[in-house]
Parts: C-alpha cells; structure tokens; sequence
C-alpha cells in the first residue's frame, strides 16, 4: 500500500488544476468557454437559454473530458516510470486505479464547481441546476474511467490526442443520454442509471487500462 | 544484500518482422558482471529489457532470484518537478533511504527541475534513483552515454563495488567497460536469419 500511497499523492500534484501537466485547468477554462459562447450563438432568449442550458453543459463536460488525455498516461510511459513500477512488482491495474481516482478528483469536483458559475451565464433555474450537479455528480466518474481507458489504449499511438477525442464521444452517449435524458423527465431514474454506467466503467477501467500498458510495452 | 541469481535459457527476440537474436543462455550467480556487446540494433537493450522482465522472449525462459534494477536512457522522473522530490517520490516508494546526492556531485541540484538538467547530470540522477532501490540486480543500458571521463569513472567504481558486495550487474554496451573480471557476451554470435 505504500508506494501506491506515493503514487497517488504524486498523481494528485501533477492533475490538480495548477499541477504540473495543467491538464484539469484547461479543460475547466474550456467548459466555461463553450458556456459562455453558447448564448452569442443561439440569442439572448431567456427561456430558450433556460431550457437547453442544462444540455449544454452536458455537452461541455464531455467535450472537456477530452483534453486531458493525451496527458494522462503517455508521459510516464514515455519517461520509463511506468517501466519502473513493473520492476518493483507493483501491477499495472493498481497504478491505473489509483490514476483514475486521481484524474476523477481533479477533473469531477472542479467541473461541478464551474457548472455554478456556467449555469448563471445560461440563466439556468435552481430545479434543473441540482439536476445538473447531481448528473454531473454520478456521470464524471464514469467520464474519468472512460477517458482513462482511452488514454491506455492510445498511449503508444502516434496520432493519439487525435483519436482519443473521436473515441470519447461513442462510448460516452449512454452518459449523456441518461445524465442530460434526467433533466427533461426530472426523475431520479435516470441519474440512478448514469451512476449505474458510471460504477461498471470504473470497474471495467483498471483492467483495460493496465492490459493496454502491458500491450504498449511489448510493442 | 539479498541472496540473488539470474539464469536465463536459450532465449530468442523477435521484434516485428525480424528475430535479432536466438539460442542466448546465462547463468549469472553473486557478484559476477557481464558486458552484452555488439552493433547498434543488434538487440541489446531488448535483452536486457527480457531480462528484467518487460518484454516478453519469442522462446526461451529466464529465471531471477532477487529484485531487478534498470538504468537506460530514461531517467523516469518527473520532468517539471525538482530533483529533489523527483527522487524523494522513488524514495518513497522503495521505503530506503535513497541515495547520497553529495556523492553524485548532484546535492546542489536538488531544487532545479529535472527538464533543466544536462544529459550527464540527467544520468547521474538517474544512477542515484537506481541506488535508492537497493536492488541486488543491476541491469545497465549504456550507462556510460553522457558521462564525463571522472564520472564514468566513478560509475565503474560503483559497479565493482556492487559486485564486490555480492550483486549482479549486465551491462549492455557498445563502449569499453573497466572493470576487473567482467565476462563478454557478443550479441552478434546469436544473430538470426530473417523469418521468412
């Protein structure tokens, strides 16, 4: 438990916004970018602005999922720590694990924190906000795992950054569907079946990703 | 320093379309040392990387008694962060005490990023992160490659030394090696024809 210990509070430093690949902060600067595009593009409508903001925010937090990922894993690949930890025996499925709550940890509570600041700029009311944040709440874990396994399967890719992007999308609908589906019908359903996606990806992402690390290694 | 021994069996590598190499055997006990030779692309560093068991061997297999250490062209530390806590990080995870910065001629490096420093230095820190780990095996990958003469100098030190205390140490390498009783292996005996 040790090492993983330090590889976590080491992963924390370097995703955290401000840490030292920064990912996190730009893809919060992005989120609040498209928020603050969107009214310039659709007219200043009050209740047109209400009624889709809480969408668009769904469509921001995904698209900002995107960024950090060529990030993610790809440097400690490339810098040899990850050959490092193989050596010390410790298994690639518990460093992705330990990245994944890492990357969900700077990546989920930062994004429900500008989802506040978004949803005044699209006039959104308080009902569909707590929607929103507790879309948001159950949907970025499993938007983490996702990115995460996409980070793994990519990482000896050259055109890498490229492509994770256009694989993100696919695999994130049933997320989008139920989180931002929630808004519409206002029930608990479909935040229960987001956070239901969201546990089986968070399952499924420690032994995809340390499979595709392995794999990256021997190629 | 723990008991340790390295016995590998007619291994071959094959890298996409070519088999560099087949029919390698070795058996390494306490405090022997060997130098893997040969040309560049001969397979060298897939040997050793088989050895440590990163890569897996198209045939043979390796046995390994004792942890394993491996220092090749990538310090594997974090390249934004200071020396210091770069190598801290490494400290913590092999629970020792790390290793002495003052004697790399490293201790006044601690608070400069790693991006920051040269290759030589880049190496010597990634010596230092090597020596943290304690590791009775030492596989090296060209550890001369960026070092001055006084530095390579002390680093075949360090490698007698190691072995004198009862380590292993493979180094695979291109340059001469200085060291007293260090066996050869020549890479390009094992040199395979093209799989067809």
């Amino acid at each position: 438990m040790r090492p993983l210990a330090a590889i976590f509070a080491r992963d924390l430093a370097l995703l955290m916004p401000g840490g030292g690949r920064g990912g996190s902060l730009l893809a919060l600067l992005f989120f609040l970018a498209v928020a603050m595009l969107y009214p310039f593009a659709v007219g200043p409508q009050p209740d047109l602005l209400a009624r889709t903001g809480g969408g668009v925010i769904w469509i921001a937090a995904l698209l900002a999922a995107i960024l950090p990922l060529d990030r993610l894993l790809a440097p400690d690949l490339e810098n040899g720590l990850f050959d490092q930890w193989a050596l010390r025996g410790i298994a690639e499925e518990a460093i992705v694990a330990v990245r994944l709550l890492a990357h969900w940890l700077s990546f989920g509570p930062p994004l429900m924190l500008a989802a506040l600041p978004a949803s005044a700029l699209l006039g959104i009311d308080g009902r569909t906000l707590r929607l929103v944040e507790l879309g948001l709440l159950a949907g970025t874990p499993g938007l983490a795992a996702i990115g995460l396994i996409i980070a793994a399967l990519t990482v000896g890719l050259r055109a890498g950054a490229a492509l994770s992007g256009l694989l993100l999308i696919p695999l994130a609908v049933p997320l989008l569907i139920f989180g931002a589906g929630s808004l519409s019908t206002g029930g608990a359903s479909g935040l229960a079946l987001t956070a239901a996606i969201s546990l089986l990806l968070v399952a499924i992402a420690p032994f995809a990703g340390g499979a595709a690390i392995r794999a990256a290694r021997e190629g | 320093m723990e008991a340790c021994r390295l016995v590998a069996t007619d291994l071959a590598c094959r890298r996409g379309e070519r088999l560099l190499f087949r029919g390698v055997s070795l058996r390494l006990g306490a405090g022997s040392a060997l130098q893997v030779t040969g040309a560049n692309g001969i397979g060298k560093s897939s040997l050793l990387r088989i050895l440590a068991g990163l890569l897996r061997p198209f045939a043979g297999e390796v046995t390994r008694q004792g942890s394993v250490a491996l220092l090749d062209e990538r310090p594997a530390l974090d390249e934004h962060r200071p020396l210091g806590q770069a190598l801290k990080f490494w400290t913590r995870i092999d629970a020792g005490e790390g290793a002495p910065l003052a004697l790399m001629g490293l201790a006044e490096l601690g608070e400069v990023p790693v991006r920051y420093l040269s290759t030589g230095q880049r190496k010597r820190a990634a010596i230092a992160r090597m020596m943290g780990q304690q590791a009775p095996i030492w596989l090296l990958d060209e550890p001369l490659n960026g070092l001055d003469s006084a530095a390579a100098a002390w680093f075949e030190g360090l490698v007698e030394q190691h072995c004198q205390r009862g380590g292993i140490a493979i180094i695979a390498s291109h340059q001469k090696f200085a060291l007293a009783g260090l066996a050869s292996l020549p890479l390009s005996q094992f040199q395979a024809a093209r799989v067809e």
